[in-house]
């Protein structure tokens, strides 16, 4: 019985330490782009990292937030492979929603926040790929004229868009990491105009 | 009944239209059932045996690479189609333009989780800056006073201008205009159907004289003056004026035509030599 209390208690130990170290990779950005790698995890945790994630994920629940697991390319349909996760991107994002008086206190106006839900819905439909002069009449049914192309650029500097030497406009790693595309669809769709 | 040479003319043409088409298709997203599949391949396959040069067959292979990215494209489009992801973009377009700017945002805060993330100031950042801080010179040495030259400020002639070259010595259009009509006459007198050889108009005695002629021919394509008609295969470049300058021009999607003008091909055309 006492041995298997201090097996326990030595395990609790391992776990807590690499979910300390999770938080601190996860947390603090050490590249351009946010987030962390599958290999990066794999050599700071070990090959258990996923169980590290998971166990995390279940802590940052209480605090609205929730690590998210960004695949290259398609998202696999059924469990992840190893390799697949090694080759994915973790981070941290806000699980639940925020108002739109946070999204002001986090430095978006609201005007800029319409134009990239617009920009986003549109380029969506469009099989993820539309050129920036239609995506840009689109916005400028809503927004100044002089404001228009100066969102753009923003958009893509964020990483929400990116653009081709065509001027065609993708949706980029930021959206796929931040947007519900699915469910950002559905709710334009089902709203009463 | 057709020359065999018409027929391969034609058959390049043809293949060139392909490309053209996939291309456009894979640029600007258009609808990849724009090109018809079957078509197409029947017009390779109804050419292929008149192939015999190198430059033909790489022809040949290069409208099926780009009819095969096409076919691509199509499975794509089916593929998404199929997908919950799929909308239709007009109504959604038209969805997006009824509701309000606040409802857009309500729409989106309920599927935007946005990233968590810290930005700190590293170690190795910190040392970064120290080394930038000891190398920094003064300011007082970076902003050394300097009086500038004092000019006295007075009135240029149009004459003082041209010569120093800052203006032509006749208005750019007018200058543009005459040349224009230089080119419709020189059509007239050595041209055929309407149209004359590139390096026939631009051709001059000195390579100075050809480099400025081609610079304001570049004017006269540009400005809806003229028009250039281009086959690549044969390597034959026709300048065709227009009887009225398009005015038109922006509307349409225009494209770069770089044609060098190398001081050998001045010399072969000189001699004759340059078809």
């Amino acid at each position: 019985m006492e041995e298997r209390r201090a097996t326990v208690s030595r395990r609790k130990a391992y776990y807590t330490n690499k979910i300390k170290r999770a938080v601190h990779l996860l947390f603090y950005r050490r590249h351009r782009k946010p987030g962390v790698k599958g290999w990066e995890l794999r050599k700071a945790l070990g090959s258990d990292y996923p169980k590290v994630l998971r166990i995390l994920d279940k802590h940052l629940r209480a605090l609205d937030l929730q690590v998210k697991t960004v695949f290259e390319g398609e998202k696999p349909t059924g469990k992840p492979s190893l390799d697949q996760l090694n080759k994915a991107r973790f981070c941290v994002t806000l699980r639940g929603e925020l108002t739109p008086k946070e999204a002001k206190m986090i430095g978006w106006r609201i005007d800029d926040l319409a134009g990239l839900a617009i920009a986003i819905s549109h380029i969506m439909s469009k099989k993820g790929k539309a050129s920036r002069k239609e995506v840009e009449e689109l916005l400028r049914d809503k927004l100044p004229r002089w404001k228009v192309g100066i969102n753009v650029d923003r958009y893509i500097r964020y990483g929400y868009l990116a653009q081709d030497e065509h001027e065609q406009l993708y949706l980029d790693w930021r959206t796929n990491t931040e947007v519900d595309q699915k469910a950002l669809i559905n709710l334009v769709l089902s709203t009463e105009a | 009944m057709q020359s065999n040479r018409t027929r391969k003319k034609l058959g390049r043409e043809e293949l060139q239209r392909i490309i053209e088409t996939c291309k456009s298709v894979e640029e600007r997203s258009l609808d990849p059932f724009l090109i018809e599949v079957d078509e197409a391949i029947n017009v390779i396959r109804e050419y292929f045996p008149e192939w015999e040069l190198p430059d033909d067959l790489c022809l040949d292979a290069e409208t099926i690479h780009h009819l095969a990215s096409a076919i691509k494209l199509q499975n794509e489009w089916v593929k998404h189609r199929s997908t919950s992801l799929y909308t239709d973009p007009f109504l959604l377009e038209e969805k997006l333009k009824r509701i309000g700017k606040e409802s857009v945002v309500k729409i989106f805060l309920k599927a935007w989780h946005p990233i968590v993330e810290l930005e700190q100031i590293s170690l190795h950042s910190l040392a970064e800056a120290i080394k930038y801080w000891k190398s920094l010179l003064p300011l007082n040495e970076r902003w050394k006073e300097s009086f500038p030259e004092q000019i006295e400020t007075g009135l240029l002639t149009r004459d003082e201008l041209i010569r120093q070259r800052i203006l032509g010595d006749k208005v750019f259009s007018e200058e543009l205009e005459n040349y224009w009509e230089k080119l419709k006459r020189e059509v007239e007198k050595r041209g055929e159907d309407g149209r004359i050889r590139y390096w026939d108009f631009i051709g001059a005695e000195t390579y100075e004289e050809t480099v400025q002629k081609a610079f304001m021919t570049s004017f006269l394509v540009t400005y809806g003056y003229a028009t250039l008609e281009m086959y690549p295969l044969e390597e034959e470049i026709f300048l065709k004026p227009y009887k009225k300058p398009l005015t038109k021009i922006g509307e349409k999607q225009l494209v770069s035509i770089p044609i060098a003008i190398m001081v050998k091909d001045w010399m072969k055309w000189k001699k004759g030599e340059l078809q």
